[in-house]
């Protein structure tokens, strides 16, 4: 019987010729990733000392502060402190502060490669299923027990294929097929299970977009969300890292046993919109009522790379943004920012009137560096629209595209992209 | 086998409920008393142990932090029953020695009900309404967990221990 890419990448990752959706394993890590929210401070550093053994392998481990970083009081700064000095400590090379969100920096600096299995302390880990990585997120105690033994247990998951065909018409993204997936799925319908999506849509996105897809796979519930090998995965590891190996034997086999299969169709697919306060309460953008934006915010690991910044930039060159409400813009990496420094996307951005943020988790989960008030409403490129997300639990959060969330910073409601693509 | 009163709620209560995002650069002690603050103030002052959490479907979901199911521990929560559960939030519990267990009637379980659960058999007995439910067989793997504890105390055993003594 034919493996999915779960199968196939968890077989590899526990020695084995094949395994199934069902059993249990345990599979070897390739890299286990912290950070300072939820990394060495809660539980691991005494959880490691109770254990009385050593990180099983500090190459193979990389700590990033990157939610309290800047850090807004005090309590914020000294977790970021031990979390600097516990790297440190533990002889972790690997340690990052002021890179950006975590998923966006192991993605930069190299740290995911495909067919590997890598867990992280952070919940959006599925997003390295972009690189055809099994990535997913795990608790502290469960981190505790990787650092200490190097290994970790599995179900293998069943997999459920998500299709998607046809060419996506302007001012529809990524973040679109990855809400409308979403409501389909259902918050929980992938609960144990991974998403692996393909066909001719996904073939047709770059890396970026990719990403956004994987990275909100969690918001069904699932273990992973996973994309083939393919020519963008070879383009992209040979342009950023130089790596030109062939990773296609972790592709499904053609005979692979789903537990279900969804079909959607780009052609039609319109700006979706995720309504407070759950991430599967989508509706196509006509479907809802009018509603004033008090804030925008562009950035995280799901809407604020390099392509989501060009796409808002190019459509708010020229323009400014409505009198009265907030536009802030953090990019998802340092890389990413200085990327689009030289190209002159927050140049085109900041002049339209956004303020332009460093690069961390801040606002998108109401942290620092942006938090809402009492009946505000937020349009966010972000993963969570959850009560109280980003501030007052009064508040009220519509995740969107980052051109939706470009068209309503202009408009001040919330605005269908496409409105300011006709006739241009 | 463990008896107490039900604290009821309903579908996706998700971790920015249980564990709000300015509770987290707290302590666990100090952030505890934050815990469901949105959806129910008096819950974090009014649990008392032995109290038996009781949700429908999706407890848990959204974020990995281990500080939601910590609090629920440290206000005194050992046992949950749940229609279903995120599973970042299911391994969790079991990880830090709480027994989440999976029961699909808990929609007919109420606030301040007096339930009866029996892990081992999986069946819930309501005092309250006289009704039995029953639950979801815990996998053999996840009881040998439980049975130490939690993972570290599993993994010292079964893992560590092991890799000291070849």
């Amino acid at each position: 019987m034919g493996m999915t890419v779960s199968e196939k990448i968890l077989a590899h990752a526990s020695g084995r010729e094949c395994v199934q959706a069902g059993e249990i394993i345990w599979a070897k890590v390739d890299c286990a990733m912290m950070d300072d929210l939820l990394g060495p401070r809660v539980e691991i550093a005494d959880n490691l000392e109770t254990m009385g053994v050593p990180v099983w392998d500090p190459e193979k481990v990389v700590i990033i502060s990157d939610h309290y970083t800047p850090p807004a009081n005090i309590k914020q700064a000294n977790i970021v402190k031990y979390t600097r000095d516990w790297a440190a400590a533990n002889g972790i090379r690997n340690y990052y502060e002021f890179a950006g969100p975590c998923h966006q920096v192991m993605m930069d600096k190299g740290h995911v490669l495909p067919g590997t299995l890598v867990v992280g302390t952070d919940s959006h880990s599925t997003t390295y299923g972009a690189l055809c990585s099994f990535g997913t997120g795990i608790g502290s105690t469960e981190m505790s027990g990787v650092l200490a033994t190097g290994e970790i247990w599995l179900k293998v998951p069943a997999s459920i294929n998500i299709r998607w065909d046809g060419k996506l018409r302007d001012g529809v993204m990524a973040k679109d097929i990855s809400l409308k997936t979403i409501k389909a799925i259902g918050h929980s319908g992938a609960t144990y299970k991974t998403m692996e999506y393909r066909g001719e849509t996904i073939r047709g996105l770059n890396m970026d977009e990719r990403m956004c897809l994987t990275n909100m796979a969690v918001e069904t519930g699932a273990k992973a969300g996973l994309i083939e090998y393919d020519e963008v995965t070879a383009a992209y590891l040979k342009e950023n890292f130089n790596i030109t190996g062939d990773f296609s034997r972790f592709n499904a086999d053609a005979d692979a046993v789903y537990s279900g299969t969804f079909t959607f169709d780009a052609e039609t697919l319109a700006p979706q919109i995720a309504c407070p306060h759950e991430v599967d309460n989508v509706f196509d953008i006509d479907d809802i009522d009018r509603v004033r934006v008090d804030q925008v915010y562009l950035g995280s690991c799901t809407g604020g790379r390099y392509y989501d910044l060009k796409m808002a930039a190019d459509l708010l060159r020229g323009k400014t943004v409505a009198p009265g409400i907030r536009v802030l813009v953090s990019p998802a990496s340092r890389d990413i920012y200085n990327r689009c420094m030289r190209e002159g996307i927050l140049e085109t951005l900041a002049e339209a009137g956004c303020t332009i943020l460093c690069s961390t988790c801040g606002a998108c989960l109401g942290v620092h560096s942006g938090n809402i008030g009492d009946n505000e409403v937020c349009v966010a490129t972000t993963n969570r629209n959850f009560l109280g997300r980003m501030g007052s639990k009064s508040s009220g959060v519509y995740l969107a595209s980052p051109l939706t969330a470009a068209a309503s910073a202009i408009t001040g409601y919330i605005t269908d992209p496409r409105d300011f693509l006709k006739g241009a | 086998m463990v008896k107490g009163k039900v604290w009821k709620y309903g579908n996706n209560i998700n971790t920015d409920i249980i564990a709000p995002p300015e509770s987290i650069e707290l302590s666990v002690k100090d952030a505890a008393a934050w815990s469901m603050r949105n959806v129910d103030p008096v819950f974090a002052g009014a649990y008392k142990s032995g109290d038996i959490f009781v949700a429908e479907h999706n407890l848990g979901s959204g974020s990995s932090r281990e500080t939601a199911p910590l609090m629920l521990r440290e206000l005194g929560v050992r046992v949950l029953v749940a229609m279903d559960y995120a599973r970042i939030f299911y391994r969790n519990c079991i990880n830090v020695g709480m027994i989440p267990v999976e029961c699909p009637e808990t929609n007919k379980i109420r606030k301040g009900d007096i339930i009866e659960v029996d892990f081992a058999e999986g069946k819930i007995f309501n005092e309250t309404t006289g009704e039995t439910y029953l639950c979801n067989k815990i996998p053999p793997h996840i009881v040998g967990i439980m049975e130490h504890g939690g993972l570290i105390p599993y993994l010292m055993a079964e893992k560590i221990g092991k890799k000291q003594i070849h």
